[in-house]
């Protein structure tokens, strides 16, 4: 475990340097980290943010200051703080299996933008593409990018296709899509570089509700494949 | 009775103190991208500090007032007039029903932030009023403001009253906050950095040039960030570094070696190296840049950060007293 400031008003707390190993892992190494460091409530602290292998922990550094920590020992206070989290959160409950959503999407033309191009790039026919990446199931590593935009982990390495040479200036909200070895599923119209093999009528994100987003980092996604006219009846 | 809008100008929108606490679900933080500012013209006019107010971008706005109102504005070096008296920022001013609120564009700086007494009242998203722009939500139905829009404003507080009745005459409060809260636009400004996680994978002269060279702001820069031109950082090593969080005020470097310094509407995660990061205090400073302009950087310490942040807060304390002292 390494931390270190982001800017002066938030630290990282990083777990291994690279992705390496199997990152399903990795991730539940920072949700338990990020649980742990939650539980102890320390002062000042404004917000936390797991991310791959780190966990990002936001600070007011004047509630900091109010707490306790002299002016010129802020990190090392929250070091302190960090460090005994750790130590008390040994054998604490620990978080129970994670939550399965499924996530129809529909692959036909017209929404599959781009699953020609991933199937001549994979070597695969479009249907197996979309086999395949309906039969497996992925894991929400950390919402980012834009609000609710899952960054999923468990893409099958043959379907792995290098994001666009050029961006779309407007990917639909909705599209369902490859970029290298994650896919991902754009909650709101945008730009954007992943190749779109689909699209769900599901709604990831709402401003209006709390929680905001339908995922969480944690969950276990799988999605299902849906034809047009259960799109259009789930859009309603 | 509302405000109403003659002319939005350039880029108006709705900003409070932005929406901490929604990062995880990949909401940015957004607000008043001069967060302190913001705060002290609030302070000024008697509201509270999270009330909503406006951020305006480059000038153009015209407000036509329902009622009589306290205003107090911050930011670039703005012309502001109430019909024909001219309102320097960090001054709370009365302004009167019928009369109207006009900002300019520019000599100086990009943005500037208004408060209204009583505050701009929209409901809040995600327990804030700010404009989130790129996911068009907050604020005024997640959009800038538009010509002929018309928003409600909440009451005037009673400390808010009585100095709009005791500047019936005067118009103008005789205080003011002090010129650099109030006017944090520079020529060539120098923003303190504190070096970021990924210093150490830049070559020398990129880290020479961070230090020493001036940087231009490119047109394509907004709220979610500054983009630079100047010398293109390179690094040591091409490792491709695993996403993890970034906050207002870092410093990345995509792959073509430009810089972006982030600002208030940032992702919440990003894959760029972090060279350095832009101190909390001159990130108001940071927030008057536009294009064209340059800018340059200059190292200092954490501890000086928070020293510096420490200082400016016991400054608007002490502020904010004083305010109270005066109240009629």
């Amino acid at each position: 475990m390494q931390i270190t400031p982001l800017g002066d008003s938030a630290l990282i707390i990083r777990l291994r340097d690279e992705l390496e190993g199997p990152s399903e892992n990795a991730l539940d190494e920072v949700l338990a980290l990020h649980d742990c460091i939650k539980r102890a409530q320390i002062p000042g602290i404004i917000e936390l943010a797991s991310a791959y292998t780190t966990v990002a922990l936001f600070f007011n550094p004047l509630a900091v200051i109010a707490a306790g920590a002299e002016p010129d020992r802020i990190y090392a206070w929250l070091e302190e703080q960090i460090d005994r989290a750790v130590a008390d959160g040994d054998g604490q409950a620990k978080r129970g299996s994670p939550s399965v959503v499924e996530i129809p999407v529909c692959y036909e033309e017209g929404f599959a933008l781009d699953l020609d191009e991933v199937s001549k790039h994979v070597g695969l026919s479009p249907k197996e593409v979309v086999d395949l990446h309906c039969g497996t199931e992925y894991r929400v590593n950390c919402l980012g990018f834009m609000p609710g935009f899952p960054y999923l982990s468990g893409l099958p390495s043959q379907l792995a296709t290098p994001r666009r040479a050029v961006p779309r200036k407007d990917v639909p909200a909705g599209s369902v899509g490859i970029g290298g070895a994650q896919t991902g599923i754009y909650p709101m119209r945008s730009p954007g570089g992943w190749n779109v093999i689909g699209r769900t009528p599901v709604r990831l994100f709402d401003a209006n509700k709390i929680p905001p987003a339908l995922l969480h980092a944690g969950d276990c996604v799988r999605f299902r494949s849906i034809e047009r006219d259960e799109f259009e009846a789930l859009l309603k | 009775m509302k405000l109403s809008v003659g002319s939005a100008g350039f880029l108006t929108t709705v900003q409070d103190l932005g929406r901490p606490g929604f990062r995880r679900f990949g909401v940015s933080v957004g607000g008043a991208l001069d967060s302190h500012g913001f705060r002290l013209v609030n302070l000024l006019v008697g509201n509270d500090e999270t009330a909503a107010g406006f951020e305006i971008t480059l000038g153009g706005l015209r407000l036509n007032f329902p009622d009589e109102r306290l205003v107090a504005w911050c930011g670039g070096e703005f012309d502001v007039s109430i019909d024909s008296l001219s309102l320097p920022a960090g001054r709370a001013a009365a302004i009167r029903a019928g009369e109207e609120l006009l900002i300019k564009q520019p000599r100086r700086g990009c943005r500037a932030w208004l408060a209204i007494s009583g505050g701009v009242d929209l409901p809040k998203v995600l327990e804030s009023r700010s404009t989130d722009l790129r996911s068009n939500f907050g604020g005024l139905v997640g959009r800038p403001l538009r010509d002929g829009d018309a928003i409600s404003l909440g009451e005037n507080s009673s400390w808010a009253q009585s100095l709009l009745d005791s500047l019936r005459q005067d118009r103008i409060a005789s205080w003011s906050a002090p010129p650099a809260w109030a006017g944090p636009a520079q020529a060539l400004p120098v923003l303190r950095i504190a070096r970021g996680t990924d210093w150490d994978r830049f070559n020398d002269s990129a880290l020479h040039a961070l230090l020493t060279e001036t940087f231009t702001v490119s047109p394509d820069s907004d709220r979610m960030g500054a983009r630079l031109a100047g010398p293109v950082l390179q690094r040591n090593d091409h490792v491709d570094l695993v996403s993890e969080a970034v906050a207002p005020g870092t410093i990345q470097v995509p792959p073509n070696g430009n810089p972006i310094l982030l600002l208030g509407d940032c992702q919440t995660i990003g894959g760029y190296p972090k060279i350095a990061h832009v101190l909390t205090v001159d990130l108001p400073i940071a927030a008057q840049l536009r294009a064209g302009d340059g800018v340059k950087f200059r190292e200092t310490s954490l501890t000086d950060a928070h020293r510096l942040l420490h200082e400016r807060e016991c400054d608007l304390e002490q502020f904010r007293v004083g305010i109270k002292l005066h109240a009629p």
